[in-house]
This record gives structure tokens, sequence and C-alpha cells, in this order.
């Protein structure tokens, strides 16, 4: 039950995209989505979506998740065809019904749109399939290193994500355990109304909080037994380093963005 | 009557998933009232998944469960109700404490059942006495116990639903030895107190040995075996081969036994052996003179 909650989404694997460097995969995710932006016109977002398509070939994730990862925003894709469709009033009129009017100009900006927003969704979560939570924070200190010069405390933020994304499977094994041993004293968590319920929880949350802040302890005692003081002079276990995937990926982005401003210009 | 009997149960984690694993693997049981029962098995061996079956906690992906000649799971709102007869302890009960005092803790089970306030007050300090959690300490915050007597309030807080059926899960685990034979021995004397079905899942053979009038014995999600204990234990060698041990002193009994000596090869209480090893001896100091 509530084991099958996934965290994050990653889907393990071995395709080049799994392998790339992620600080390259965040920086090349931005430059996907910048490219997806600046697509002007039919042509120049079509060289977007055969680069979503091709992209996904590559990774080896299967279409199932695809489809996983855009029901959360269906609603949002159907809200804006909607809106686009309805009250984008310029261009041929195609069909009217008294006040509602539909225009040439409103069908293309509405399926313009819904295919950005499905070719963003797709690219995008592509770097969460491929990247492990970890190798994902990991490559976001990296980047944002930089702000250390600034006093922003970078590995420490770092470091929570880490234990956080660390901890919530056990949380969750927790939790499972927790609510069983009450639901074994009876415990009625199932029915009643808001109030009743929400009072049901105490008995879960309470032991909950107990073992978490037992178990933070726990942990600041490991770390400080095995000499931890921060980033400052931390080396590390995996080095991130750039490959010549990471080179080829890179250039493959540099092109297709060259291919939709060429497109721009061009029609 | 079997109190508790399943029929063909199976029941199998993340069904359809690449971490799909059988937990248990068709079980036929049939366990009789006031019998005090010892499982055993490695880790792994689906014991925990077992035991979770039996009070409705999970539900078998195929077979079924019959409590008290109930089918468990044609009625869900009948749940509850099956889990106030079937008491079930986990491991690391102390984790589940919550309430701001020992007696409301203990009271949280009966509470739920929707009992009298006398009957609630009447069980709670029952119990209380039954595991050892003096007056005072009722009204202390759990949290401020020792790891023993914590371990004592939470089992309290399952007995004092006075299931028909009490299942502990490790209870003795992580305690020292003074806190695993405190244990062991009020679950004994509550189940010689109230003639209740009893079923104790151990690592310890040396304590299932003691304690239990049956033992079932799970391997790779599967019954092994369900026969007494000298008959579970005469199988010395399938059971350490399956990376369980035999009491200590029946494995010194089997090795007299292969040195050559004479003797019983059912022995697996210490007690027992004593009493064989000191009859032979004055067997053998009868026959020198």
């Amino acid at each position: 039950m509530l084991k099958d909650i996934t965290i994050g989404q990653y889907f393990p694997g071995s395709s080049p995209i799994h392998r790339m460097d992620s600080r390259v995969k965040l920086v090349l995710t931005i430059a996907f989505i910048v490219m997806l932006f600046m697509a002007g016109n039919v042509y120049a977002l079509s060289v977007g979506v055969i680069f979503t398509l091709v992209s996904f070939l590559i990774s080896d994730i299967p279409f199932k998740m695809i489809l996983k990862s855009l029901r959360p925003i269906l609603l949002i894709i159907i809200l804006t065809s909607i809106l686009n469709l309805f009250f984008i009033r310029t261009g041929d009129v195609l069909w009217e019904w008294k006040f509602i009017k539909i225009t040439e100009d409103g069908v293309s900006t509405a399926g313009f749109m819904t295919v950005r927003i499905i070719c963003l969704i797709v690219g995008s979560s592509l770097l969460t399939y491929t990247t492990s939570p970890i190798d994902l924070t990991d490559g976001i200190e990296r980047l944002l290193s930089p702000l250390k010069k600034i006093r922003v405390p970078v590995h420490e933020l770092a470091m929570m994500m880490t234990i956080a994304l660390r901890f919530i499977p056990t949380l969750i094994e927790e939790t499972d355990k927790i609510m069983s041993a009450q639901k074994a004293r009876g415990a009625d968590l199932e029915t009643g109304g808001l109030i009743s319920r929400a009072r049901a929880l105490i008995p879960i949350l309470i032991p909950l909080f107990v073992s978490s802040f037992r178990r933070a302890e726990d942990l600041a005692m490991a770390m400080e037994c095995r000499c931890y003081h921060g980033g400052e002079g931390r080396t590390r276990m995996k080095q991130l380093r750039v490959h010549l995937v990471d080179f080829v990926a890179i250039f493959i982005v540099a092109a297709f963005i060259a291919g939709v401003v060429v497109m721009n210009i061009f029609f | 009557m079997a109190v508790i009997k399943t029929e063909g149960i199976s029941y199998v984690y993340g069904e359809g998933t690449p971490f799909r694993k059988v937990a248990v693997d068709n079980v036929d049981l049939s366990i009789d009232e006031g019998e005090f029962i010892g499982v055993i098995g490695h880790t792994g061996s689906g014991k925990s998944t077992l035991i979770q079956h039996f009070n409705g906690l999970l539900k078998p992906t195929s077979g079924s469960v019959y409590i008290d000649g109930e089918r468990l799971w044609d009625d869900k709102n009948r749940l509850r109700a099956v889990r106030f007869k079937v008491g079930l302890v986990f491991q690391y009960p102390e984790y589940q404490l919550f309430e701001e005092d020992c007696y409301k803790d203990i009271a949280f089970g009966p509470k739920n059942m929707g009992l009298s306030e006398e009957e609630i007050d009447r069980r709670v300090r029952e119990t209380a006495k039954l595991v050892g959690i003096k007056e005072e300490t009722l009204h202390k915050s759990p949290f401020e116990l020792s790891g023993g007597q914590k371990r004592r309030v939470a089992i309290a807080g399952v007995m004092a639903m006075e299931p028909k059926v009490l299942i502990l899960d490790e209870p003795a685990s992580g305690l020292d030895p003074k806190g695993r034979s405190r244990i062991l021995g009020l679950i004994r004397e509550y189940h010689k107190e109230k003639k209740n079905t009893v079923m104790l899942v151990s690592h310890s053979m040396e304590d299932v040995a003691k304690h239990c009038s049956k033992i079932l014995v799970m391997n790779n999600a599967k019954v092994f075996c369900f026969d007494t204990p000298a008959n579970v234990f005469h199988r010395a060698a399938e059971l350490e081969s399956m990376g369980l041990a035999v009491p200590q002193i029946t494995r010194v009994f089997n090795r007299l036994r292969a040195m050559g000596c004479d003797i019983s090869d059912d022995v697996y209480t210490v007690g027992f052996g004593r009493e064989l090893l000191l009859k032979k001896l004055a067997a053998i100091k009868e026959a020198g003179r």
C-alpha cells in the first residue's frame, strides 16, 4: 500500500543517457526547455519533437512511463487547448454556434501549445527517469557551488537533500509498521468523519516523530564519529567526470538548437 | 476445533514488478485452541508475513484464513472484530507507544473495543500486574521507562484486549538475557493462566524448545514442518541445512550418540538432559561397582 509510492521516478538502466554526467544532464535539460520556447513555428517545433522522441528512444524508458509522467498534467493540457481553441478569434472561422467561434488560428495555436507542453514534460521527466535522486543532488550541488562565494550553504543544503531522500523509504516502512501495529490494537483509520480521522492519526504520528528524532540523533552521532565537518576540503567517493557521451550529447543538443534557430529564420 | 485454519494461502509482494517476491507459498495450517506454538525460520522465511494474515492485516493473494471457523475478508467490517480476537504483538512493540502515560497506552486497545470504563480499568490493572508493571509506573510517561519496561507495557497493551489467540513476533529481541527470560517467562505465565492459544515467533531454538507444545518451521515461504518439539528436533540435520540450529543441548546429545554413547536422542531442554545424564552416570557407577 504505502510501499507503492515511488520516490522520484528513477528507472535504472544503462543507456547512454543514464551514463551521462548529472551536471551535463541538468544543463542540457535547461537548454532543451529554452529550445522549446525558442521554437516560433511548426517547423521549428517539429525539430524539438524529433529531439524529444530520439532522446526517449535512446534512454530505453518504457512507453508506459511516458504516459505516467503525462497523467498529472493532463488537466493543464486540456485547459490550455480549450482556452486557446475558444478565445483566439483571429483567422478563418471554421465553425460557429451562437457566441462560440472556432477559428483556424485557434486550432493551430491549441495544437502548437499542446505539443509544446507534452514535449516539455516528457523531455524534462527524462532527467528524473535516468538520474538517481542522489546523483541529481550531487549534480545540483556542483552546479551551485559558485554560490558558496556569496555564503550560500550549498553543501549543507545538498546534504540535507541527500539525507531526506535516503530516509524517505525508511520512513515509509516505519509508518507502515506503526500503522499495522495500531491497527492490530483496533485503531480505526478508515471510517469516521474528518475530525475522528485526524484524531486517529495521533497514534501513528507520535511514534513516527519519536523514532524520527531518535534516528536523527543516531545519524548525527554516526556522522560525527566519522569526523564529518561539512563540505570544506571534503573529497568524494564518486567523482563526477565529463566523458565522451557528455560531449556527444552537448554537441547533439547544440545542433538541434541551431536547427530550431534555422527553422525560425527560414519559415 | 481449530481456532486458526488456513487453506492454501499465498502472499506475493510487489506483484507485476521486477521486485516480485513470494513471501508465503501455499500454506495449510490448523492450530488448535490452547496450544503454545513456536514459529521458527531464518530471516526472510515468511514467518512475519504469515502471522499478519491471522488477524487480517494482510489479505492473502490466494487462499483463505479461518478464525474460529469464520472466513476472513468475506466481510471487511468484521476485520476489526477479528483483530480483537487475535492479538498481534509486532517486533519492537515499544515503538508503537504514544500515549502520555502507560495506563492510557495499555487502555488503547480495550477502548477501541468499546468496553465500559470499569472493564477497561480492570483489564489494564490486571495485565499490568501480569507483566510486572507497578501501580506507580502506570502513571509515568512510556518514554521515561527502560527498554525492557517499555516492551512489557507494549505487550500488555495487546494482552489487555484479552484475545483468544496471542501472537508475538520476536518479543525478546534486542533485550539483555535477564530481560529476555523475564519476557518469555511472563508469556508462559500468561498462557498458563488464561489457557489461551499463544504463538511465539523466535530465532532462539532454546526458547522455543523450552516453552512450546508445538513448533512450526518455515523455510523459503513454505511450512517445512509443524510438529511437537521432539519430532522437529529429530530432524537436526535438515534443520541445520536450512541454516537453523537445533538447541545446543540437543547437539550435545547427538554428539554423545555419535561417539557411541547409548542415550536418548529427543533431548531438547537442559533440564531433561541433565536428568538423563545423571541417570546414565548413576547406571555407569552401578555397573562399575
